[in-house]
């Protein structure tokens, strides 16, 4: 299995890949980790006949983290996130999480802008940046936009980003006080693809009570699903098991997954259930240490 | 644009270094890293099983970091230095702790998928040299063995790491 021939261009700024993208509209691709491009061009279930190569783009590489958000280049490799010991003190749930795409070798390449843009349902920046209320920068030439998760994914490996777009920059929010993180899912080796993945947040008030909570899942829509009818149920109660059994029940009614040969619809509909209620916990006990 | 498309889609002139050697090749863009090591330069130590990244037969090193050779194009290596199974060994023949390991270990039967497994062992073993079983599991996670069963890889990379640390005491 080999790609279909393409022209190859390597531009080195940020302007130059831009107008290329003018010129060359549809036909073009960006090339970033490659980590998806690329098989797909092996099997060629994709043929652009023109890549344009982003990694000798200066500026698009690199971790900020700040007071109030943290601000990843698009062109950042999973692996720099995955070993970021601010991002592990700043953001908890996106070191783990990152730790979670593919293997070692996968990381290696692959960059946050190109898995926001893949847009896999399953993939887990897709779930985390939705959980955690983040943004991505695009550019086009003259042009800078900030798109919230709702308004960037449309459906299964489709996003609003227009063909002469850049993803610039992916925003999240640095962790508040008292708040924790988790990140859970089920795949049927290590590394895989996620059948079913769940993600939370949990912040506590000064006496201990639930004072916000966001829940997201993925591998069950074109989408990432926030669920916040169950969250917003948890505000002013305390922490328990029992808490978190009781309003994750319903998650059964307001999921929709498909079947394949991995998984069954009520297998799935269990995997969220059980998945949420583990992260939910698990966010709540790290916000108490917190 | 013709004139363009033209220039662009021509061969193109890259200089790498594999194994501590410098070679300076020309490549068509569409010409996969794999196919570069092993059609171009002979060097048939990576192996290619599934050409999309999930086998991991083709991993060998770039700049330091583990990678599927079959997921970069020939083009992007242009200045990266890279190390394959053919690196291995040491420049008087002697055999990497890790071959030694598979060897003694009876970490191969066809020996398909040997080349990344030792590539990927190897990156974990330089960033941990004490790996517990979980931990180099979950390291070789990433490459498909057909034959072992992997418990004989999981001695070879524990018999491995006990020989390098033994040496760097
Ligand atoms: C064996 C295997 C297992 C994997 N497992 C997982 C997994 O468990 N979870 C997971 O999330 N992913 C997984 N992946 C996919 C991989 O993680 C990629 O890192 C990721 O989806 C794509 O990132 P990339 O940089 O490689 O993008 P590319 O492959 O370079 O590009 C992907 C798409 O995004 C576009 N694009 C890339 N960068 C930009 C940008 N800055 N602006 C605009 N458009 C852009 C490209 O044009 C292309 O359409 C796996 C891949 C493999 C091969
Ligand atoms: S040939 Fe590259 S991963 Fe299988
Ligand atoms: S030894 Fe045959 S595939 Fe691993």
């Amino acid at each position: 299995m080999k790609p279909a021939a393409f022209d190859y261009y390597k531009p080195e700024t940020l302007d130059e890949a831009l107008s290329l993208l003018d010129e060359f509209g549809y036909d073009a691709k960006i090339l970033a980790g490659g980590q998806s491009l690329i098989p797909m061009m092996n099997m060629r279930l994709a043929r652009p006949p023109v890549l344009i190569d982003i990694n000798g783009v200066p500026g698009m590489t690199g971790i900020e983290v700040g007071d109030s958000e943290i601000v990843i280049g698009g062109l950042t490799r999973h692996y720099m996130v995955e070993h970021s010991a601010e991002i592990r003190s700043s953001c908890p749930m996106l070191a783990e999480g990152i730790k979670l795409i593919g293997h070692s070798q996968i990381r290696s390449r692959g960059t946050i802008g190109g898995s926001i843009v893949h847009a896999d349902p399953t993939a887990e920046l897709p779930v985390m940046l939705t959980a955690l209320g983040g943004k991505v920068t695009v550019v086009s030439s003259g042009e800078e936009r900030e798109l919230t998760p709702e308004e960037l994914f449309l459906t299964y490996m489709t996003t609003t980003i227009e063909p002469n777009e850049i993803v610039k920059s992916v925003h999240f929010p640095v962790i508040a006080e008292r708040t924790g993180h988790a990140i859970e899912e089920f795949t049927l080796r290590s590394g895989d693809f996620a059948i079913i993945i769940a993600a939370a947040s949990v912040t506590l008030d000064e006496e201990g009570l639930i004072e916000s909570a966001a829940l997201c899942i993925g591998g069950v829509d074109g989408v990432p699903v926030k669920l916040d009818d169950v969250t917003d149920e948890l505000i002013g109660h305390a922490p328990s098991d029992e808490l978190f059994e009781e309003s994750c029940a319903p998650i059964t009614d307001m999921v929709e997954p498909e079947k394949d040969i991995h998984a069954s619809v009520e297998y799935r509909k269990d995997l969220c259930v059980a998945l949420s209620r583990r992260v939910l916990k698990k966010a709540a006990d790290e916000a108490k240490l917190a | 644009m013709t004139e363009k498309t033209a220039e662009s889609n021509r061969l193109k002139t890259i200089t790498l270094k594999v194994n501590h050697k410098e070679y300076t090749v020309d490549v068509e863009p569409r010409m996969l890293l794999s196919d570069v090591l092993r059609d171009i330069l002979r060097l048939t130590g990576t192996h290619v099983g599934c050409e999309h990244g999930v086998c991991g037969a083709c991993t060998i090193t770039m700049d330091g970091r583990p990678v599927r050779s079959c997921l970069v194009f020939g083009v992007q290596a242009d200045q990266a230095d890279i190390v394959t199974v053919e690196g291995l060994e040491s420049e008087d023949g002697e055999l990497h702790p890790l071959q030694k390991g598979f060897w003694e270990k009876h970490g191969l039967q066809c020996g398909f998928c040997t080349p990344g497994m030792l590539m990927t062992a190897c990156h974990l073993l330089e960033h941990n040299p004490d790996p517990s079983r979980e931990e180099i599991r979950e390291a070789i996670s990433g490459n498909l063995c057909r034959c072992t069963g992997y418990q004989g890889i999981v001695d070879a990379v524990e018999y491995a790491a006990k020989e390098m640390r033994e040496r760097a005491e």
